[in-house]
């Protein structure tokens, strides 16, 4: 069987994103499974350094420089250039990580490759009979769907934490590529404003410390905060939390925020109701403190704390700390 | 200024949806309400027309009884709804959906686009930038906020440690976050204007397109198969004073390896 496996790296401030790790594992396993060939792409102001990163994990990556990327959105450079590389080589998987980012560039690459999208994939795997079957999980976690693309190119959207980044037995080559496609119609980035800077984004934790409307206030959040750094995790936060400006809506879990699925989910003064489930009940390790013993999350949490946070939640950042020496 | 908003119909986060025989969403197990985040959508749009005058038309592709919906919409101020229906159409994949939607558009005048950036019922999220793509629009996503001003339309869009602010040319296409604002109740007599609106109902055949390129038998993806996943075990329920409780979750967090 022809065809390429192509892992997409999505860069970040210093480098690329670990997501990009796990899309790139994947694309190596599968292309080996299907005796196809993995290739990673990077596009971006100066792709080098996130080239090398993701050629740790595929044995071939190439590198696409595009200076448009210093002051457009990411996805409408990368597009044309991705489909300008990819669109000669015949059939074609391409696997890219369920981010903002990354759902931008699905879409366009869809139209520009005109390949089919199965999005938000928690796996993917090559099989003899029914080709690469793509697994999602559906209707908020209460489903597992097994799907497959009808033509030969296809589009993975892969959700972070789903696959264990392992990097290959040898690092791979790295080429520069002289693709030259213009970016999209343009859209201009005139700011940048860093009000999280530093902060984990929810979708890439692998443990998650949220606070919900128990948490009463904005210097409730201080504590959340304090957990997640004794945790090694960052912070999440309820729809009601959000609403009521005691945090950033990128830290919003469940339906109309981010469906995340950390190694650990500490919820904190969370009720846990089924538009806030739906967002995190595929979670490794679900904990909950909640003086309400009747709360929805008391019915899916594997530990269930009917407790005041403010009292529990100090009594566990001591413990941790002490143990931390 | 005139925008177009694409919302869709979607089941209720009940608990009660599930998959059919077919194994695709069973759009029957649930009732039916308009994708949050569309509606979120549809707010905008409204506060935008509010304050520079306009028209808002919503543009759905659904089954013929997403009227109900698309009359809900129209309760809270749009100006007509446009349904794009066929039997064929069903089963569609995500990128026939687009190029469809994207039809139905070129047959609009518009100056702005706005959609919700995802839907509720396990969409791709990719069907507003495979639309913007097939329409040669400027793309501006994850809004949480938007103003249009001089031909030009400035978002605040999420980004990893804060947002950025970018801008386009008119038209284009916003999809939004919930963040724009909280959709208006409709008033009574915005319900009983909403019965007089215009729905223009149309089929693939009348948008030029076809159903052997577009219609479920050529969508681009396949459900094999669908299974539950494993259920979680049972919880563990403390009840215990605060050091105890929390020497508890230590332990806990030590058997799992995550400490």
């Amino acid at each position: 069987m022809t065809g390429r496996v192509w892992a997409i790296g999505e860069p970040e401030a210093d480098g690329m994103t670990r997501l990009s790790t796990e899309v790139a594992t994947l694309a190596r396993r599968i292309a080996e499974a299907a005796g196809r060939e993995a290739v990673g792409l990077v596009v971006e102001v100066d792709a080098g350094t996130a080239a090398t990163r993701l050629a740790d994990f595929v044995p071939r990556v190439i590198a696409v420089d595009a200076i448009a990327a210093a002051d457009r959105p990411w996805a409408a450079v990368a597009a044309p250039l991705i489909a300008e590389i990819v669109g000669g080589d015949g059939p074609a998987w391409i696997v890219i990580g369920a981010t903002p980012d990354g759902h931008d560039l699905a879409g366009m690459l869809a139209v520009l490759l005109d390949a089919g999208v199965l999005s938000t994939a928690t796996d993917a795997a090559w099989d003899p009979t029914d080709g690469l079957v793509v697994e999602m999980s559906v209707l908020g976690g209460r489903a597992i769907t097994s799907c497959t693309f009808t033509g030969d190119r296809g589009i993975v959207v892969l959700r972070p934490n789903a696959v264990d980044a392992e990097p290959a037995p040898a690092p791979g080559s790295v080429e520069r590529s002289t693709a030259t496609a213009a970016a999209m119609p343009t859209v201009t980035i005139i700011d940048r404003v860093a009000s999280d800077a530093g902060a984990v984004p929810i979708e890439e934790a692998r443990i998650i410390v949220t606070g919900g409307r128990g948490v009463g206030g904005p210097g409730g959040f201080d504590l959340v905060a304090e957990l997640a750094e004794l945790l090694g995790g960052t912070v999440g936060a309820t729809r009601a939390a959000v609403d009521s400006g005691w945090i950033p809506y990128a830290r919003q879990v469940g339906q109309t925020g981010k469906t995340v699925k950390p190694a650990l989910y500490l919820a904190l003064g969370v009720s846990g109701a089924l538009q806030h489930k739906v967002g995190m009940q595929t979670a490794g390790a679900i904990v909950a403190v909640n003086r309400d013993p009747d709360a929805p999350l008391a019915a899916f949490a594997d530990l269930y704390v009917v407790g005041d946070l403010f009292e529990v939640g100090p009594a566990l950042a001591a413990e941790l700390r002490s143990r931390r020496g | 200024m005139r925008i177009v908003v694409l919302a869709k119909p979607v089941p209720d986060t009940t608990g009660s949806e599930r998959l059919g025989p077919d194994m695709r969403l069973d759009r029957g197990s649930a009732p039916t309400i308009v994708n949050p985040n569309d509606e979120h959508a549809v707010e905008q749009a409204l506060r935008l027309v509010e304050a520079v005058g306009g028209e808002v038309t919503l543009l759905t592709m659904a089954p013929p009884n997403a009227t109900e919906m698309i009359r809900k919409a129209l309760a809270m101020g749009a100006t007509r709804g446009v349904l794009v229906t066929d039997p064929a159409l069903e089963g569609a994949c995500a990128l026939a959906t687009a190029k469809v939607l994207a039809a139905a558009l070129a047959t609009l005048e518009f100056d702005l686009v706005l959609a919700g950036i995802d839907t509720s019922d396990g969409g791709a999220g990719i069907v507003a930038a495979a639309i913007a793509t097939l329409r040669g629009l400027p793309y501006l996503s994850h809004a949480t906020a938007v103003e249009v001003a001089d031909g030009r339309v400035r978002v605040r869009r999420v980004a990893p440690g804060g947002h950025d602010v970018i801008e386009a040319q008119l038209p284009a296409l916003v999809a939004v976050t919930r963040m724009v604002g909280d959709p208006r109740y409709a008033t009574l007599k915005g319900i009983m204007a909403a019965r007089s609106k215009q729905i223009a109902t149309i089929g693939l055949g009348g948008l030029g397109l076809h159903e052997a390129e577009l219609g479920g038998a050529a969508a681009t993806t396949r459900v094999l198969r669908a299974r539950v996943p494993a259920a979680r075990g049972a919880t563990r329920v403390v009840r215990a004073p605060a050091t105890e409780a929390a020497h508890e979750i230590v332990e806990f967090l030590v058997e799992r390896r995550l400490v």
